[in-house]
Order: structure tokens, then sequence, then C-alpha cells
């Protein structure tokens, strides 16, 4: 019962948590830069607009992958919020960004075309270390469900800081973040016009905007499984983590696309990897 | 062509009557358990015996014929060994129970009832059209379709057979049968490729006998040969039989580093390949590892096995990435799909064994639904390669919307090779190595969403020009094809109870524990499977029309086409390409790395067991 | 209401601008002026833009690709011509290959004059072209609800 209502809450409050934080994170980019920078609110004010606008498309059925999109990126967080499993809900995901994937493709434009090649080597690249995060939290805790794990007293970090770095580079492709914006270039725009989003315009483009603030709250919600055993700390670093993010977004260029696979599959092989020998034999004691 | 119309529909009635079969079989038998009948021994075994002896001289004649010197000797010495065997040691025995049903002969009986007579159906139509394309073909047609009725039959004895000489006998067939439809079409290409076939499934074969050798020496009665009484015999006298036949199961399900044979079986005519890769052939070898998985859980040996698995996963699926030609795509992810069903069988737990059927039953499904619509495609536009199937979906919307839900069963959530995945990870994690199988199955999952996201994008981007071209596909090839998409999904819906119906009994049975996923997480699948069938609806309810504009090409104008005038007033044409990645995952490259390291793999298990027998140990 | 004045997102475009003007456009985006102070957001993508500016003249060349990219632009749009080029086509006025200001191709909404035009008066423009769209967005409403009766 209680996870029927935390999904709830997820659903209704995800996307104004996620919005608040594209507000802040623009805010924040903004005085890193010497600027005053939009209201907190303007990621709001920028949906509100596309939903204003006139709905225009290349062909009909990338309407259809968006709206895709959008229902699984909510219902995949939802089942995260509501305890879930977590391999499933990282499956889930995989699934909702095959979507706008083929949104991107289904357009057949020169830009989208490329930027949705480019979105699936992102995919590509943080995809191992996401598993290898879920594996290495149901090591520690011993399952696979985030209920258990969010209220697991084990201090998970403790056991876990090299998947947690990992985790923490990953996030910076995850959430499209300079030097891994490959696909749509978040800041210069007019590098590959706008990549996987260039044919989506108006209320289509404004879904694909509210999956990415669910992605977001989900996203840090990951970061609180590694500190689950005390919600305060877990609030702190998840705040510190984002200002982290912010932080390496406004300075690093954009990088090739092989840096972020080396990026992506260098941590998991490194960090992911050797931590979770080490937790393995700790545990198992072969 | 009134001798082809019967033909066809001796070939439809026979494919219905198989099939009506299999499903009757596990309509009346899958709630008993294992079974086993005492079929008479001696006098089959002499008729299998003088068969056996007629393939080897059929084979030594080919192999002198073109001079495959290589295979002649092969042939030599597994006849040496058989004869030998037949000699001085078969006279004593007597196995009792020589056929046997269980569930997960039922499972593989569904398998290679049900899709193998789908593909023979669809395959008549097909060999139709491709005499007609390839004029310079000498028409066999009636020995390819008695060979693919053999292998149907061989698979079904080998499932049945409960005596491991039977066993052997039915994959020498399946060997052969092997051989003789990938030289269909008798270019030099294709002959050298069926020797290629020939030589390396030779090579299991002659270790598949050796262990007869062993089994004789160890029990004169001859007990041991029977399937089960040899799994339940222990690992001190099994674990030797069962790393070779396992070892016979790594060369027919194509492991590296015998890989080379499934990508030449290219060749061969497209219903061919779907027959190879999906329900007979590769799936003899890993149905054997399966069935000596308890034999192998625990050993070292088995950890070593499972690895050669694990690394053919990986470097299989990033050889994939590299390909343009889709066969050779879906040639590579059969390879590293079987190679997730060794790793998982090797290794050997309750979970891994339930993750292993799993995948045996989603991959055959969706497998043969791929090969068989790009097969169609080839056919009606003269190309297999995956750059040549820009906007699919316009020409051929049927055919492309059947590659999409293939496509999608093989990789993504909720279909079914995801669920083994899933359970795939939560079962390596607790046994032995684990983490190190986790981390392979994490890097190889990653690579097999980018190639086939890719390939699906492909398909499935509309294009502003191409017509509805689908018009001509024959009836009976529709049928097959709409059958299998149906079962694709259906697998998808109905997994729950194949598994709750069948695997996990037979886990059960075998280890005393069985393993399943989780209730709430079935549902939750359930829903997606069902969201995702329900989402198509929005299109028609969407209440206005959106405004169509082109795409955007930097503000130039473009003909319908997408062409635009480039500078110096030159056309110019918009074309797009995958990203193949040649230099990071060419196929050479990442085959001169996998074929040494599984080599050594298999070495490192083969003296394993050797160096545990001289001391008394099971490693 | 009327969340288009809060989020105008940009597309600039050089018809044949000698760049002055179009530096004095980028100058907007310095920390100095910040026009995303305002929401402003330079898109590189009419179809996410609101606000089209245009620097420079039209040409034979750029004809198309002005119209071509203003037709791409999701309703309701307003152009600004930044400039004198762009207003009238400015010295280059009576050249061979000159069509004039950006008005021969497509409807202007607001003109910025200058050469090149400040920073403050572009601004000023563009805050100006947001009341326009404000009041395309009601007209597109009116049009749409007359269509659904």
């Amino acid at each position: 019962m209680t996870s029927i209502i935390t999904a709830i809450v997820f659903l209704i409050l995800a996307p104004l948590l996620g919005g608040l934080i594209a507000g802040i994170d623009r805010k924040v980019t903004a005085r890193m830069q010497g600027r005053v920078g939009p209201p907190v609110l303007q990621p709001f004010y920028d949906v509100a607009k596309l939903f204003e606008k006139e709905d225009v498309t290349v062909t009909p059925s990338q309407n259809l992958y968006i709206l895709a999109y959008l229902v699984f990126m909510a219902v995949s967080g939802a089942y995260f919020f509501a305890g879930g499993d977590f391999l499933l809900v990282i499956f889930a995901f995989t699934l909702a960004h095959i979507f706008i994937v083929l949104g991107a493709y289904a357009a057949y434009s020169p830009y989208s075309y490329i930027g949705a090649e480019r979105e699936l080597i992102t995919l590509m690249a943080y995809e191992p270390m996401v598993i290898l995060t879920a594996v290495g939290l149901y090591m520690v805790t011993g399952s696979f469900y985030i209920s258990d794990i969010a209220t697991s007293t084990v201090p998970a970090i403790l056991y876990l800081p090299g998947v947690f770095l990992g985790f923490l580079t990953i996030l910076t492709i995850k959430l499209r973040k300079s030097p891994f914006d490959i696909s749509t270039s978040h800041h210069a725009h007019q590098e590959l016009v706008k990549g996987l989003t260039t044919e989506f315009a108006g209320p289509v483009l404004g879904k694909i905007e509210i999956a990415h603030w669910y992605e977001t709250v989900v996203l840090l919600g990951m970061i609180y499984l590694f500190f689950g055993f005390n919600p305060v700390l877990a609030v702190v670093v998840i705040a510190l983590a984002y200002l982290l993010e912010i932080f390496i977004d406004n300075t690093f260029s954009r990088m090739k696309w092989q840096w972020t696979m080396k990026s992506g599959w260098g941590v998991a092989a490194i960090l992911g990897f050797l931590n979770l020998v080490i937790v393995y034999y700790y545990y198992v004691g072969v | 062509m009134p001798n082809n119309r019967i033909r066809d529909a001796i070939i439809a009635l026979s494919g219905l009557v198989i099939s009506l079969g299999s499903i009757y079989l596990f309509a009346t038998s899958f709630t008993g358990g294992s079974v086993y009948f005492p079929f008479p021994f001696e006098p089959t075994a002499q008729v299998m015996f003088v068969i056996e002896m007629a393939i080897a001289l059929l084979l030594l004649y080919l192999g002198i014929k073109f001079k495959q010197y290589l295979a002649v000797l092969l042939v030599l010495v597994q006849t040496a060994i058989t004869l030998y065997f037949e000699m001085t040691m078969a006279g004593g025995l007597e196995p009792v129970k020589n056929l046997f049903i269980d569930e997960f002969s039922i499972i593989m009986a569904l398998i290679i009832g049900i899709i193998g007579s789908l593909i023979a159906v669809y395959a008549t139509s097909y060999m139709n059209t491709y005499h007609e394309h390839h004029p310079e073909v000498r028409d066999r047609r009636k020995m390819f379709f008695f060979v693919v009725f053999v292998f149907l039959a061989a698979m079904f004895g080998l499932v049945f057979s409960n005596n491991l000489l039977w066993v052997f006998f039915f994959w020498e067939i399946t060997t052969l049968s092997s051989f003789l439809l990938i030289g269909y079409s008798e270019t030099e290409e294709a002959t050298n490729n069926a020797f290629l076939a020939l030589k390396l499934n030779l090579l299991g074969g002659i270790a598949f006998a050796a262990s007869f050798l062993y089994l004789a020496s160890v029990d004169p009665a001859g007990g041991l040969f029977e399937l089960d009484a040899l799994i339940a015999s222990g690992q001190s006298v099994a674990i030797i039989p069962a790393v070779l036949i396992c070892f016979a199961g790594l060369t027919k399900a194509a492991q590296m580093p015998f890989s080379g044979w499934l990508v030449g079986a290219m060749v061969a005519p497209t219903p061919v390949s779907a027959l190879l890769h999906s329900s007979t052939m590769v799936k003899a070898g890993v149905y054997i590892i399966v069935r000596f998985a308890p034999v192998l859980l625990g050993t070292l040996a088995g950890v070593a096995f499972g690895m050669v698995g694990a690394v053919t996963f990986l470097l299989a699926s990033a050889i994939a990435i590299s390909q343009t030609n889709a066969k050779k795509v879906l040639a590579y992810s059969t390879i590293a799909n079987l190679g997730l069903i060794v790793a998982c069988a090797s290794v050997g737990t309750p979970e891994l064994v339930w993750a292993a059927i799993m995948l045996i039953i989603f991959h055959a499904v969706a497998k043969s639904l791929l090969f068989l619509c790009v097969g169609t495609v080839e056919h009606r536009t003269g190309s297999r390669d995956i750059e040549d199937m820009d906007g699919l979906i316009v020409k051929f919307p049927k055919i492309a919307v059947m590659i999409a839900i293939g496509i999608a069963g093989m990789f993504l959530a909720p279909f079914g090779m995801l669920i083994s995945k899933w359970a795939a990870i939560e079962g390596f994690i607790d046994a032995p190595f684990g983490i190190v199988f986790v981390t392979i199955l994490a890097f190889g999952s990653a690579v097999t969403v980018f190639f086939w996201a890719k390939w699906m994008g492909k398909i499935l981007a509309v294009t502003p020009f191409g017509e509805n071209l689908e018009g001509t596909v024959s009836r009976g090839k529709w049928v097959v094809l709409s059958s299998l998409a149906a079962l694709t999904v259906l697998a998808a819906l109905l997994f729950p109870l194949v598994s709750s119906v069948l695997i996990e009994p037979y886990v059960l049975g075998v280890y005393g524990e069985t393993a399943r996923l989780a209730q709430d997480n079935i549902i939750i699948m359930l829903l997606m499977v069902l969201l995702l069938l329900f989402l198509p609806l929005s299109l028609y309810t969407s209440s206005k029309e959106s405004r169509k504009l082109p795409v955007y090409m930097g503000g130039r104008s473009t003909t319908p086409d997408l062409k635009f005038a480039g500078s110096l007033g030159i056309q110019r044409e918009m074309t797009t390409r995958n990203y193949y990645f040649e230099e990071y995952f060419g196929e050479k490259k990442l085959l001169r790395w996998g074929n040494p390291v599984c080599i050594l793999l298999i070495l490192v298990a083969a003296a394993l067991v050797a160096w545990g027998m001289s001391q008394g140990v099971i490693l | 209401m009327a969340y288009l004045k809060k989020s105008p997102w940009l597309l600039h475009y050089d018809a044949s601008s000698c760049n002055g003007c179009d530096i004095e456009v980028l100058a907007c985006l310095t920390p100095l002026y910040d026009v995303e102070r305002f929401g402003i957001i330079n898109t590189g993508n009419p179809k996410h833009a609101d606000v089209f500016v245009i620097t420079g003249g039209i040409n034979e060349i750029n004809r198309e690709v002005v119209k071509n990219t203003y037709e791409q632009i999701p309703d309701p749009k307003v152009v600004v011509a930044v400039g004198i080029c762009a207003c009238s086509g400015g010295v280059f006025r009576e050249c061979y290959n000159m069509a004039g200001g950006v008005d021969q191709v497509i409807p202007v909404d607001v003109y910025v004059p200058g050469c090149a035009a400040r920073p403050e008066s572009i601004i000023d423009g563009i805050v100006k072209a947001l009341g326009i769209l404000e009041e395309k967005r009601t007209a597109m409403k009116e049009t749409e609800r007359q269509h659904g009766n």
C-alpha cells in the first residue's frame, strides 16, 4: 500500500521537483559564469510555452515514440519509488531511452539521426556501470529491491566507494552534462543543431523535457541508495553531488564520443569491478 | 511445376502434423515428470551402427572428392574410435531406459516441432523464389527438403534419447544434415564453409565418442550410458564424460574458437540459417550442456566452460556492432546468446539453469522470426545489408514491424531475452566467480543494446520517399511470419506459465530446488507488455492532426527525396549511415583475442579435470 | 496564459551580414547583458524557436534559406530584423545581387536599425517582439476556436 502511495506521489511531485532542480541548475550555472541567470521557475515557463506552441512533426509516429518515452520514464520511475526491483527499473529505463532514440530515427533527419546514434553510444557507455551499481548494492544489502536497499542500515557507501565514484561519473553522462552531452549538445545549441531533439517541437518537446525531469529525480534517488542508513546525510550528498555535476558541466568543454565510451567503460571496469571484487571476497571469503 | 505444388502441400501438411504432434505431446505429458521407455536396445543399435558407417563412408567420399583431407582425417579418427568401441566394448552393453520424456525434452520438442516446421513451410515458397533468383544453382530441392525433415527428426531423437549412444547417433546426423544444407548451392564458398562446419563439429564428435571409451571402461555393463544414471552417478564418475560431451556441445553451439562455422553457414539459403540458429543444430549443443549442468555445478571445469561462454557473449556481441550484413549481425548475435546460455548452464546453479532454458526458448522464437524476415527482405530488395534498410517501415510496413518485434524480443524489456538476462545476472551473483561473470554480462548487454537499437532505428526511420512494395509476398510466408511474430509477443506474455508448468518442475526435479522470478516483478512486466501493445492506439485517438514539416536541412530547401543544392550548383543527396566502429569492434581484431582466450580456457578445463582425476579430487 | 513572453527562444540567422551585427547579437548573451535573464535562449534550430533574428540583407543565395527556415518555425513566431542591412539592405541595397531587406522574403515584425545595432537596441527590439508574439498567440487561439466551431 505504501508503495502505491509513494509511486503516485512520485508521479505527481517528480516533475515539479525535477523542474525546480533544472531551474536551480540554470541559476547556479549563471552565477558560476558571473551572470544573473533566468528565474528559478524558468524551466516551467519553457515547458508551459512549448505546450502553447503549434504541434508540428515530420512524421506522426514521432509523437507515438515520445509518448511512449514519457510514459515509460514515468512508469519506471514510479516503480523505482514504489520500491521495486532495481534491475527491472534499469531495464525499463533502457526501454524508455530506446523510444526517444527511435523517435529521433523515425524523423529521418541528418541531425537527429546522428543525435540518435550518439545517444546510443552514451547508452552503451553508462549501462555497465548502472548494472554494476545495482549489483554492488545487492551484495552489500542483500536485496535487489529498492525498498530494502533504501531502508537498509548498512552504510553502503563505506563498502562501495569505488562504485559510488563510478556512478557519479556516469551520472554526468546520464544528465547530459558537458563533457558528455554529445547527443543533444545542451549548451552549444548550434553543434549538431540539437542532435536527438532536433525534429521535435512544441508540445512533443515539452514531453521530452518532462521526461527529463522524471529521470533527474530518479537518478538523484539512486544516489540516496548509497546513504539509506542516514537520510539527512543522503540529502546533503545528493545536493553536493548535483552541485559537483553543475561544476563539471561548466568547467569542461564537450569531448568526442570516444571519451564518453572510455570514461563510462573505464569507471565500470576499474572502479566498479575492483570495488565489487573486494566486497565479494570480503563477504564470500573465498 | 505440379510436382512442386504437391511437394509444398505435403510439406505444409507434415509441418502441421509435426507441430500439432508436439503440442499434443505437451498437452498429454507435461504433468508426467520424467518418463522412461525401455525401448529394445540391440536391434536399434545395430541399425544405427550401419547408418553411422554409411555416413562415415559418404563423408570420406566427399572429403576425398573435394580434397578436404583434414576432414577425411577427422572422419577416420572418429570412425576408428567408434569401430574400436563397437568391436571391443559394445558387446556387453545393455542399457535399458533408452528413450525418455521430461519437461526439458518437451520444451525442446515444442521448439523443434513448431518453429522447425514453420521454417520448413516458409522454405517451400522461399526456395521457389531462390531458384528464380539463382538460376546457376542446381535445383536439388528434393534432397533439400528431405534433409530438412531428417534434421528435425534427428533433433527429436536427440532430445528424447536417454541412451548416450543414441544421442551421439542423432548428434552425428545433425552434423551431417547441416553439412549438406550449408553446401546446398555448391559454390566454392558454400562447399568450403560446409566443410568448415563439418570439421569443427567432427572435433566435437570425436570428443563425444571418446567419452564412450571412458564410460565403457568404468562400467562394462553399460548402465552409465543412460543419461539419467550418468548424471545421478555423481561428479567423480561423470565429470570426465561431462567435460568431453560439453566440449562437443561447445563446438556445436559455435562458441569461440569454433564460432567460424556458424558465420560461414550464412552462405546457405536463409531458411537453413533460420533452422540452424533457432530450433536445431546449435540448440542441440546447448541442450546437452544444460543436461550436464548438475555435473558441472561447483567444478572449476564448469567455471572455465562458463567463461568460454561469457567471453563469447561479450566479444560476439561486440563484433555484431561492426557488421553491416544483416545475416552476419544475426549470426554473431546467435553466437553471443548461445554464449550466455553456455555460461549459465556450465556454471549450473538452479537459477542459472532456469535462465538458460528461458534463453533457449526466447532465442529460438525471436531469432527464427528475424531470419525469415531478413530473408524476405533480401528476396524483395536484393540486399541483406542493413544500410539498405532505410525506411523499411515505408516500403514493407508489415515486415518492418515484425523485424522490430523480433529485435525487441532480443534485447528490450519486457520481452523475452531480457528476462533471461536479468535472471542470469541475479543467478551469477551467488555463483563462484560470479562477479567476473556479472561484469562481463553488464558490458555484453550494453553492447547488445547498441547494435540492435541502431538496426531497429534504421528500419523504423520514416523516409519521405519510397512506396509500399509489400504486395506480392506469398500467403504461406505471411502465415509463417505472423505466427512467429505472435509467438514472440505471446512468449513475453506467457513466460510465467511456461516457467511454472515446464521449467520449474524440471529444475526442481534435477536439483531439488527451483528458481523463479518474483511475482510482483512478473506483474510489472506483463503490465509493460500490455502498455506497449496499447500505446499504438494513441495514434488513432490524437484529436487533431499535427502540421507536417520537412526535416531541418540547415535551411536548405530539398526535393521530396531529400536532395539539396550543394555548393557550385551540384545537387547532393542526404544519406545516413550507422556507426560501425570497425577500428574498435572489427571482426578480425576481436577474434584475434577471443579465440586464444577461449582455447586457453578449454585447455584449462581439460587440465583441471585431468589433474583432479590424478589426485582423486573434483576441481 | 502568456508563457510565450517568459520563454522566447530565438534563432539567429546571418543572411549576408558583415558579422558586425552578429557579434552584437552574441554580445547580448554575455554576462554583461545576459539575456537569459528573460528566459531567452539562442537555439540553433528553427523547430525550437519562437523569435527569428536575422542580420544582413537578402541576396539571391540566401533568399530560399531564409524563407525555408522561417517556414520551419512553429506558430506563433515573430521576425526581428537586426541592423540596417536586414531592415532595408543598407549600403548594399543597390548591389546587383541584393533583393533588399528581410521583408522582401518574409514578414518582419520588428526592425532594429543600426550599423552595427547596439546590444541595448537588440534587446529592446526583442522585448518589443515579445508583445507581438503574445498578440499572435491570442489571434492563433481565436482562429483555432473558430475552426473548432
